[in-house]
């Protein structure tokens, strides 16, 4: 395989990530543990297959991904914005929520207990090396940590968004409110989480039960080992994302059994948690949205 | 005189705020279950009748609502004793399959022959070994690096998985299956073993094991003074800490016996049912765990009935799958903890309010009455 083949491979393993940690950066920098990322993924898988079906085309298929990833956000926001619901409990149910709700109407919709019919998605049918590439989330994901970074340090609503995430009482002092400010990151953070989850569906085609597959967990793994800041998570997602590709491409070799190198981003983030190579210290309010 | 009536209030407000979000979550997911039944043009009467039919309604399904209860138990106590420290585990699942794991080891280390008295206890004790060491990771690097738990115990869950995933494929596993070979001694009767109308459920003994633990727990939470000192670290670190208590010591105890709670379910499967460790019996079992301790109120007690109630609706969902697709059950069980999760702060503020309220009044008809007289 060639070093352009591995890079191709990795920047389309990466897209997921790369959206999904988007969001999650957006979601924890205002305040909110993004634990949910993995059912804002799958509702976004679900919303698109749903879409790009029943639309006809992939632009749809967008379409019901956000649509979906607002439904869920909403869910999520009434629980910990209004009703000051702990986040922690929030997130897993939520993952547990679309786990069981894209089953259920994967049923009512398809008849079908593990996949959606085939869906249209972006580019041609046939193979090849670009394939992916046809596909414009590959490019949103890939300007979507650096518009991040741009969006949080150069923009009056990036620095209102930090600052809520870090003291919020003073955010609120100078008439800035705080729950609406933590919802427009929510929405954001669900946007970009389900177009992560997307890109799989279109890229594969169709929508398969629990297709997301932990990558949800990933992203936020990344988000901890990127210390917050969008680059460094970008960084993160890219690595993440190159072990994966290093594995799949020696498979035959059978050099380091695969299980070890699906450790890798959990292993890397426990480690930078613990403080072991530079400390991650996550925004101060997280979590505590009173 | 007036003290008891103060204790009464004080014991009627703590009834309602321990009992008033369990009760308005059912409230809500059956609504919730109503409209996604109706949406499915079936009757929400008749597939509401299935589903107690099919579970309560006879031996066998009751059987295995008791099966599925008993794990749920074991991880929802979990949950419940890090939280009553103030601390997530949320990480139960890979604890739960560690525990499995370990037991199933011990029993394929015992002799065989060995008395089920002798080598029960021994897998139960490895369980337990194991899913506490697990929880420990994050229990220490916790206490003693600030390491956020959350984060950690779920991390932890995907490196454990895949750890076990590993050494069974690759080394232990009988070929062609997922699952070790059978154990020389360990396992424990099913209950159909007793009772003939049980028959064909996986409900076995280490239901006994559960149950101790619950009723332990509650011992250890409510009559010990380690049990005093964990509350006081979950209620108020800081003032513990001025009290005498050593916090970071609490952390890391509550973590690694929380985790070994989770490892104890793992002979529920192992010794009870199929007298192995398969890849995957733990899945879904650990993240429940947390919506049983929050439906019990973190309470040894309120968890054994909470775990009833999670493993009825579990079992149920097989039984009316000819009407509604059984996932019905898991968008059900979601709705539970998310209304559960905010009925909680929400009862709190009302109560406070209410209570607030009421306080204001006795202050102004004790001043009017001062006034008068």
């Amino acid at each position: 395989m060639s070093v352009l083949g591995f890079l191709l491979q990795t920047i389309r393993i990466a897209i997921p990530y790369l959206l999904a940690a988007a969001g999650g950066v957006m979601s924890e920098r205002v305040g909110i543990i993004a634990l949910g990322l993995e059912g804002l993924m799958l509702s976004g898988a679900f919303g698109a297959a749903i879409g790009s079906y029943y639309g006809g085309n992939a632009w749809m298929g967008l379409l019901g991904a956000v649509v979906a990833g607002f439904i869920i956000t909403c869910i999520l926001a009434v629980a910990t914005l209004r009703f000051k619901a702990n986040q922690v409990v929030v997130g897993v149910a939520i993952n547990l929520l679309v786990v069981g709700a894209t089953r259920f109407y994967l049923r009512l919709a398809f008849d079908s207990a593990s996949n959606s019919p085939r869906v249209p998605g972006f580019g041609g049918e046939g193979g090849g090396m670009f394939a992916s590439f046809s596909n414009p989330l590959v490019y949103d994901g890939l300007v979507a940590l650096p518009a991040l970074a741009w969006l949080l340090n150069r923009t009056p609503f990036g620095l209102r968004a930090r600052a809520v995430g870090e003291k919020p009482e003073a955010v609120a002092t100078v008439g800035v409110g705080v729950t609406m400010l933590r919802f427009k990151g929510l929405v954001l953070s669900g946007t970009l989480a389900a177009l992560g989850g997307a890109y799989l569906a279109l890229d594969q085609h169709q929508f398969t039960d629990g297709m997301t597959a932990g990558r949800g967990f990933i992203a936020l793994a990344a988000v901890i080992f990127g210390r917050w800041e969008p680059v460094r998570v970008g960084i993160a997602c890219l690595l993440f994302a190159a072990a994966e590709t290093l594995q799949i491409q020696l498979q035959g070799a059978q050099l380091v059994p695969s299980q070890f190198v699906e450790m890798i981003p959990y292993v890397l983030t426990i480690i930078a948690l613990a403080g072991v190579v530079g400390r991650s210290v996550p925004p101060v309010a997280l979590g505590k949205a009173e | 005189m007036r003290s008891d009536t103060g204790t009464e209030i004080a014991f009627r407000r703590h009834l309602e705020e321990t009992l008033l979000p369990p009760l308005v979550a059912i409230v809500v997911a059956m609504v919730v279950g109503d409209i996604l039944i109706l949406s499915y043009g079936q009757s929400p009467a008749t597939v509401y009748r299935l589903l107690i039919d099919g579970t309560w309604g006879n031996a066998y399904g009751f059987g295995q609502v008791i099966y599925k209860a008993t794990t749920l138990t074991c991880t929802g106590l979990a949950f419940a004793l890090a939280a009553r420290a103030g601390l997530f585990n949320v990480g139960a699942e890979g604890q739960l399959a560690m525990g499995g794991f370990a037991a199933a080891l011990a029993g394929l280390a015992l002799p065989v022959g060995t008395p089920m008295v002798v080598a029960a206890p021994i897998c139960a004790i490895a369980a337990m070994i194991a899913g506490g060491a697990t929880a420990a990771v994050p229990g220490v690097l916790r206490a003693k690096f600030g390491a956020s738990e959350v984060i950690v115990t779920i991390m932890l869950n995907f490196v454990v998985l895949a750890l076990l995933n590993y050494t069974v494929t690759a080394h232990l596993h009988v070929p062609e299956t997922l699952h070790t070979p059978e154990m020389h001694a360990g396992t424990v009767g099913r209950l159909s073993d007793s009772f003939a109308s049980f028959h064909g459920s996986a409900a076995n003994w280490t239901l006994i094991a559960a149950i101790v633990a619950a009723l332990g727990l509650w011992y250890f939470l409510f009559r010990s003074k380690g049990g005093y000192e964990l509350r006081a670290v979950g209620l108020q670190p800081d003032a513990a800490e001025y009290g005498g208590v050593s916090v970071s010591g609490v952390m890391m105890r509550a973590m690694a016996w929380s985790g070994a709670l989770a490892g104890l379910g793992g002979i529920n499967f192992v010794l009870g049912y199929k007298g192995y460790y398969e890849e995957g019996f733990a899945a879904g079992s650990g993240f429940l765990g947390i919506a049983v301790a929050l439906v019990g109120r973190n309470h040894p007690i309120g968890i054994l009935f909470a775990a009833l109630l999670f493993a009825t609706l579990s079992q149920g969902g097989l039984a009316v799958n000819a009407l509604v697709p059984k996932q019905l059950v898991d968008i059900l069980q979601a709705v539970v903890i998310l209304a559960v999760a905010t009925a909680v702060p929400e009862v709190q503020r009302q109560l406070r309010a209410a209570a607030a309220s009421v306080a204001r009044t006795a202050a102004v008809n004790g001043f009017k009455t001062k006034a008068k007289s």
